[in-house]
This record gives structure tokens, C-alpha cells and sequence, in this order.
């Protein structure tokens, strides 16, 4: 049945972006979560917070960005979590389609829904301040990490929303990824933590990534962080994506 | 053995963990037939309908619809069937319109609005068509419902439960689709737990207990397995949704409907 698993996952695609259209306050509390840290740690905390030369907002925002997306994905196991409860899942994967592609399209939706969030989180960083002299190459970069990011998180999200008894355990698993940026160069320098800290810090994905997209922005070269913050994402990415189908072909045995 | 049966299952068996739910099922039903799964809550009738519709793997035996095994053409069996699941399986967001044209899509049909608007028509939707279902009365879910089942008339309709939660009104109206569906000469297997309904409906009634079928034939059979002298308990009372009706006033445009043994029909 592969024969249609584009034209049913477009189809699809477009039944979860109508949903988006007509409720968007996913979006909007997807995005003002973040934008509440932003404006909190820039105007309330970052004075006090020492990240050498250049603004905090700068330093700041490649963090709040991957803070966005780890909530954004919550959604996602919430909207799958609520087709299965009403039913309509059944009805979908009863019907002559590519299976799969019920999935995809909760997918593709994370990654539209949280492009624009990280969008609204971007222009209220340049309101704020932030300033990025990086070419296109530097930010088709960014872009790339941020969606691999989001595709990680999101088939992760996938395996939740399959899962869950309740909605409160769909949307809730992502509480921890939230707070992952907290313990990481994020927000401060890893070299003000103590030792342990320190050390689970810098050998944690969100490091590696922060690290990468702040370099890219402010057109430092980017050093073998890139390659760590690509495997870690691949990895992560490669599992979620496993178990995600493995619950999901678990679910018809 | 039925030589045009549409839906065969043999010696069917399910279990969860230590739970047997289905111990051996044996049913057939014939083409264009409707047939009623009686049986009370846990009885097996959704898993059975379940691995019919081939959302659950049998854990024994065999089930063929259409011609087609459920497990090893899965993908011909879902082209020749749909499901009605126990909750309207709508989608409140969409409009009744949209929720037409996506199973239309997702079927693969030539003209998705076409299909959307003729069903909208017959299930009288067409005035509510461009709002949300979730404006919609529960009667009015269930046929719309109904409407995304039928759309490609798929030769084969599992029904599971498609009354339960339904006020008197917007059951009656689910009967008359029903109804209407194997006039057309659809193949439906439906369950209930509503005694009155399968025999409103159906042509057959296989009774579902403890995970086998222990009774299986025509109304008029099932009441030959009686003693005679039980045969002439009458009721000559109305029955309450009788007087709901007669209060009410409206039968959902049907003249007459439900009512205990003997009395109508």
C-alpha cells in the first residue's frame, strides 16, 4: 500500500494543519512560554550573569529556541493521544491507506506547527535586541539543526502520545525535556558549575547543540560541536523513530 | 456451511495476557445480510469486530472477509470494508463537509466533494454540512458517522455498538440507516447490547457468551429454543419508549419502530 503514502500523508497533513489553523493556541502557548523566559532572563536575571562579551540575548536565544521546540512537541503526542481516545485513529487505519502515514502526518504537523513558534520566538528576540550578522549558509545551518532537533523530539513525542492512558501523560512527558536547556550552557557557562554538574552539563545533547547554533549565529567557526550536536540529534532521532514504530506496529498484534 | 458468505471466521481465538476473550468463534454471514452480535459488556463482540476490521491480530484460528484473509490480506480486507466504532469517530474540529471529503480522500476516490455532497443529502446533513461537528447533536454525529462509512460503498459494514449513548430519537434514526444500508444490498455485521435493536435490524442473531457463539439463527428460531409454554408470555403494555414517543410526538420521520415481542412488526 505504499503506492499511496504521499498522497495519504498529504491528506492527512492537511486534516492536523486545519486543526492548527482553527485552534491556534497551541501555537501561541508553544510560543509564550519561551518568549516569558526570554523577556524574564534578559531583563531580570542576565545582568547579573557573566557569558563574557556580547549581549545575553544573543547568548541566550539559541537555548529558548530548543525550550520552545521541547515544549512545542508536546502538542504532539497530545493531538495523536486525543485521535486515539475518539476514536477516529481506528477509522483511519481501517480504511485502505498507507498505515504509516497517520503518523507522518502528526509528524510533518510538529515540525510546521514549531517552525512558526520558533519563528515568533525569533522576532521577539530581535525586538529585543538580538542581532546576528550570519549568511544564509549559517542560518540554512541553524534551520537544519533546529528541524532535526524537532523531528527527534517529535517522533519521541509520537511514542507518548501511543502510550498515554490519560492526556495529562501525553502532553507531560515533555516536562523534563523542557528543563534539560536549565542544566546546560544555556543559559550560563558550564565552567561556573560545580564539578559533577559541570560534567553532566557538557556531555548532555542540549550543550552540544546550543553551543553549535550560538556559534553559527555569531559567525564564530564551529567547532567539532556541530558533529556531536548532528549525532546526538541523528541518535536520538534514529530511536525515537524505532520505538515510535515499534509501539505503533505493537498496537495491531 | 453458507456457500456466499461474505464474512467467515473459524475457530477464532484471542487472548490479553491471561484473559481469553474469544475461545473459538465460528460465524458466517451471508452476502447482504445483516446480522446482529448479541452479547453483554466483555463479551468479545469489539475484539471480534476488531480483528475483522484487522486492527488486532488473531491469536488463533481464521477470519476471511470478502474473500480475503484479515491477516494475510489485510490491505484488500480494509478495501472492502469500514468500521463503525463504538464512538462516532468524527472529527469535531472539521466541518460534517471536510470529514466526508477526508474519508473520500482516503479512500482514494475520483470525486471526494462529489461523494461528500450526495452523502450529506442522503443522511440529511446538507443543511449542517459547512459547520463544525462539534455543534453537533449526538444523533446527528452518529449519522454523520455512518455517512463516512458508506463513503465508496465498501461491500462489507462492521456496526459496533452504533446506538449505545444515543437518545430514543437519534436511535431510531440510526435504524432507518441501517435499514437502508442492506436494502442496498451491504453486508453488515453489527454488535449490541440491546436486545430490541437486533431484533429490529437484523436477519440473523448470533449470541456472543464467554468467548464462543452458543446460539446462532432467525429471530423466529431463537424463539423455537424456548419452551412453548414460555412462548405465550405477551406483553400488552406500551412499552416506555412507546410513550416517550407518544408524548414526544416525533419518531424521527419513522411511523413506527421499536416495541417488544409481538406487539408491532
Amino acid at each position: 500500500m505504499t503506492t499511496h503514502f504521499f498522497s495519504d500523508t498529504t491528506t492527512l497533513l492537511g486534516r492536523s494543519l486545519r486543526h492548527i489553523v482553527r485552534s491556534p493556541d497551541t501555537i501561541i502557548t508553544t510560543a509564550v512560554m519561551p518568549i516569558a523566559m526570554l523577556l524574564l532572563f534578559v531583563y531580570v536575571f542576565g545582568g547579573a550573569i557573566d557569558t563574557g562579551s556580547g549581549s545575553y540575548v544573543d547568548y541566550l536565544l539559541p537555548g529558548i529556541l530548543l525550550i520552545t521546540i521541547a515544549s512545542g512537541i508536546s502538542y504532539t503526542a497530545f493531538r495523536l493521544f486525543l485521535d486515539l481516545q475518539g476514536g477516529i485513529f481506528e477509522r483511519f487505519e481501517s480504511l485502505p491507506i498507507a498505515r504509516s502515514s497517520v503518523l507522518w502526518a502528526h509528524v510533518l504537523t510538529s515540525l510546521v506547527a514549531n517552525l512558526v513558534s520558533v519563528v515568533a520566538v525569533v522576532l521577539v528576540a530581535l525586538l529585543m535586541g538580538f542581532r546576528s550578522g550570519a549568511g544564509v549558509l549559517a542560518w540554512l545551518a541553524v534551520a537544519g539543526i533546529l528541524v532535526v532537533f524537532t523531528l527527534a523530539l517529535t517522533w519521541l513525542a509520537v511514542v507518548a502520545g501511543l502510550t498515554a492512558k490519560t492526556s495529562d501523560g501525553a502532553s507531560g512527558f515533555s516536562y523534563p525535556l523542557i528543563f534539560l536547556p536549565f542544566i546546560s550552557s544555556a543559559f550560563v557557562p558550564t565552567d561556573s558549575m560545580p564539578g559533577p554538574v559541570a560534567a553532566f552539563a557538557e556531555h548532555q545533547p542540549v550543550t552540544s547543540i546550543v553551543d553549535s547554533i550560538r556559534d553559527l549565529l555569531a559567525q564564530q567557526p564551529v567547532s567539532a560541536d556541530i558533529w556531536v550536536a548532528l549525532a546526538w540529534c541523528l541518535g536520538i532521532l534514529a530511536v525515537g523513530y524505532a520505538l515510535a514504530m515499534a509501539t505503533f506496529h505493537r498496537k495491531t498484534a | 456451511m453458507t456457500v456466499d458468505a461474505t464474512i467467515r471466521v473459524d475457530g477464532l481465538e484471542k487472548s490479553y495476557q491471561a484473559l481469553d476473550v474469544l475461545r473459538g468463534v465460528d460465524l458466517e454471514v451471508e452476502r447482504g445480510s445483516i446480522v446482529a452480535l448479541l452479547g453483554s459488556n466483555g463479551a468479545g463482540k469489539t475484539t471480534l469486530v476488531k480483528i475483522l476490521s484487522t486492527l488486532l491480530q488473531p491469536g488463533g484460528g481464521s477470519a476471511s472477509v470478502n474473500g480475503f484473509d484479515v491477516v494475510t490480506e489485510a490491505a484488500q480486507v480494509r478495501e472492502s470494508i469500514s468500521l463503525t466504532g463504538q464512538f462516532a469517530a468524527v472529527d469535531e474540529t472539521l466541518t460534517g463537509r471536510e470529514n466526508l471529503v477526508l474519508v473520500a480522500r482516503l479512500r482514494h476516490l475520483a470525486d471526494p466533494g462529489r461523494v461528500a455532497d450526495g452523502l450529506l443529502a442522503r443522511f440529511q446533513l446538507a443543511d449542517a454540512a459547512d459547520r463544525r461537528v462539534s455543534t453537533y447533536s449526538g444523533g446527528m454525529r452518529r449519522r454523520l458517522d455512518i455517512a463516512m462509512s458508506l463513503s465508496g460503498n465498501p461491500p462489507v459494514i462492521f456496526l459496533d455498538e452504533p446506538t449505545t449513548g444515543l437518545d430514543p430519537q437519534a436511535r431510531v434514526e440510526v435504524w432507518q440507516a441501517v435499514k437502508e444500508l442492506a436494502g442496498r444490498g451491504t453486508t453488515v455485521l453489527l454488535t449490541t447490547q440491546y436486545l430490541d435493536e437486533a431484533e429490529q435490524l437484523a436477519d440473523r442473531i448470533a449470541i456472543l457468551h464467554e468467548g464462543r457463539i452458543i446460539v446462532n439463527g432467525t429471530l423466529a428460531e431463537l424463539r423455537q429454543l424456548l419452551p412453548p409454554a414460555e412462548v405465550e408470555y405477551v406483553e400488552k403494555q406500551p412499552t416506555l419508549e412507546d410513550v416517550f414517543f407518544a408524548v414526544v410526538g416525533d419518531r424521527g420521520g419513522e411511523p413506527a419502530a421499536a416495541g417488544p415481542i409481538g406487539i408491532d412488526n
